[in-house]
């Protein structure tokens, strides 16, 4: 019995995200009385590998097979699952981005598992297993009980601190015996995001909206994500206006997400904004009407017009 | 090729939240009921690639019971040829998809929204995948069928792709799908009123997930004003108060 944790890798490393990960499981795993072990596929080397044991994996299965490089789906749940059977798992851990949501409910389906997608917490109960997910896109939350033996779980980015423990894992290599036949993406093309901090990676997010009035205005909130190493978002009419690629769009209709910090300039903060960036730890807002519901979320707030405010902050942030 | 577009009917985005009896049931009172959001955009691309020539029929689906018909008409005033809807309360994202399952075996594509906006499962879709034992392929923003193969953006993690993918194939679609939700002209309005929709009873499945409760966040302590004419203050604050610079 133990607890599967996918934990991904980036050209070859982890991120922060995947030892949230693996420490969230090793806490859940201590309840159970079990223990992690994470399956990571991927040309990784043995030192980064060593790492997930630091925030608590025992064990380490390691695929190292081209041919998932594809991210086809359906092969890549086909080999979680089997490491799955191998660990008997009773709970599989994703990260609630992109890959994981694509590959837990496949996975699931196979383990004939209950699924809870976008989990916050630790479980509140265990018998029965009980968990904390957000609904109306962050606008509530629910506790979703699972009737399920096996449990599978996507779990949101920065809603876990990872805990470095004193712990070693050992490494074993690990051949899911994926057929070829599972495989049916053929990738043309791939286009990697460089030079830039990812979006949903970031722990500083600077955000722009309709009060930026036009796309020639960018530059200070860029000079400023520049010094904060911060990701670069904006509102929704702002990438329905073409101002700024719709990969940018926070929102309930564009990206979740959840940074420690979330700095809002010349957004009114409709509802269906909100829905989008109100887990972040700290909100800031800087708009022109004191009456815009953004303030309503902020922590911090400026009453007053984002071009005077930029220079300031980004004069502040170079003296820090 | 034939699609089938699966609808989820959820509250419309402005809804004020709340809920009923000990908060353990929404409050669905003098509540909209809309398109899921990505499913209408789903929904769009199927019909411009019907327009384009490259798609024969397309079918929608949804899993509810009588109160969500006013939204599968309007699937059907954007242009789906014919609705089908499982009559049945949808428990949870599996017996959903394992009702799905039933009636999507002999579609070539199939395409559902990355999520629902009420309960945020991103899970129907990977289901039915599984259940029909079809490819499937997420995070998509864009889809085009190119002498009969399917060519598809798909955003991963850190980027975007460029891949082809066989058929039979469910496309979990996202916001770049199609530009904008199409709105049902008078005419498609009038047409949807006398297009098919089929009632089909539920099959049995058991749900593996029970919400038992709700809970609407803590509210906020007020925001802490900053003069526009001393903004640097807000980074100490940043810096020294709340600590996340």
């Amino acid at each position: 019995m133990s607890v599967l944790v996918y934990t991904e890798n980036w050209d070859g490393k982890f991120k922060k995200f995947s030892f949230e990960l693996v420490s969230y499981g090793a806490a859940i795993a201590k309840e159970l009385g079990s223990s992690v072990t994470a399956l990571s596929i991927g040309n990784v080397s043995e030192d980064e590998l060593k790492k997930l044991g630091d925030y608590g994996a025992v064990k380490v299965l390691s695929v190292n097979d081209e041919r998932f490089n594809s991210l086809d789906n359906k092969a890549l749940s086909v080999a979680v699952s089997k490491a799955a059977g191998a660990e008997g798992a009773k709970v599989v851990i994703f990260a609630h981005n992109n890959l994981g949501k694509a590959l837990a409910p496949r996975v699931a389906i196979k383990l004939n598992a209950g699924l809870v997608s976008g989990v916050t917490a630790l479980p509140s109960g265990y018998d029965p297993f009980v968990v904390k997910k957000k609904v109306f896109t962050g606008k509530a939350f629910t506790n979703v009980q699972v009737e399920a033996d096996e449990k599978v779980l996507t779990f949101f980015q920065n809603s876990y601190e990872p805990v470095e423990t004193e712990n070693k894992a050992t490494i074993e290599v690990f051949d899911p015996q994926v057929g070829d036949d599972a495989f049916s993406t053929t990738v043309r093309e791939t286009n990697k995001i460089t030079g830039k901090v990812l979006l949903t990676d970031a722990e500083v997010v600077i955000s722009g909206g309709r009060g930026m009035k036009g796309p020639e205005n960018w530059g200070g909130l860029e000079e400023l994500a520049g010094l904060l190493n911060a990701g670069l978002a904006c509102s929704r009419p702002v990438s329905d206006e073409g101002w700024r690629p719709h990969t940018e769009h926070v929102g309930q209709t564009g990206k979740i997400i959840a940074p420690n910090l979330y700095m809002a300039f010349g957004i009114s903060g409709a509802i269906q904004h909100l829905g989008g960036v109100s887990s972040s730890k700290v909100i800031v807002a800087i708009n022109k009407d004191p009456e815009a519901p953004i303030f309503e979320a902020a922590d911090y707030g400026i009453v007053g017009d984002a071009f005077k405010v930029i220079p300031q902050l980004i004069e502040a942030v170079k003296e820090m | 090729m034939k699609i089938l577009v699966l609808i989820s009917n959820v509250p419309d985005t402005t809804t004020k939240i709340r809920f009923t009896a000990d908060n353990t049931t929404f409050d669905d009172a003098g509540v909209q009921w809309i398109i899921n959001p990505w499913d209408e955009l789903a929904l769009t691309r199927a019909v411009e690639l019907k327009e384009a020539g490259s798609v024969e029929k397309i079918t929608v689906a949804n899993v509810g019971t009588r109160i969500t018909e006013p939204t599968l008409r309007k699937a059907l005033a954007v242009g789906a040829d014919d609705a089908i809807r499982i009559d049945a309360d949808p428990k949870d994202a599996f017996y959903v998809a394992s009702q799905l399952a039933e009636v999507a075996k002999d579609f070539d594509i199939i395409m559902a929204g990355i999520e629902a906006s009420d309960y945020n499962g991103s899970a129907v879709g990977g289901m039915l995948a599984e259940l029909l034992n079809f490819n499937s392929v997420s995070a998509v923003s864009g889809i085009n069928i190119e002498n009969g193969e399917l060519v598809i953006n798909r955003e991963i993690d850190g980027g975007s792709q460029v891949l082809n993918i066989a058929t039979p194939v469910i496309t979990i679609v996202q916001k770049g799908i199609a530009k904008e939700p199409r709105i049902p002209a008078m005419r498609g309005i009038m047409m949807a009123r006398k297009k098919p929709l089929n009632i089909v009873p539920p099959v049995e499945a058991n749900a593996k997930t029970t919400m038992i409760n709700f809970e609407l966040p803590p509210p906020k302590a007020a925001c802490k004003l900053v003069d526009e004419e001393n903004a640097k203050e807000l980074i100490t604050l940043l810096h020294e108060e709340a600590k996340v610079l």
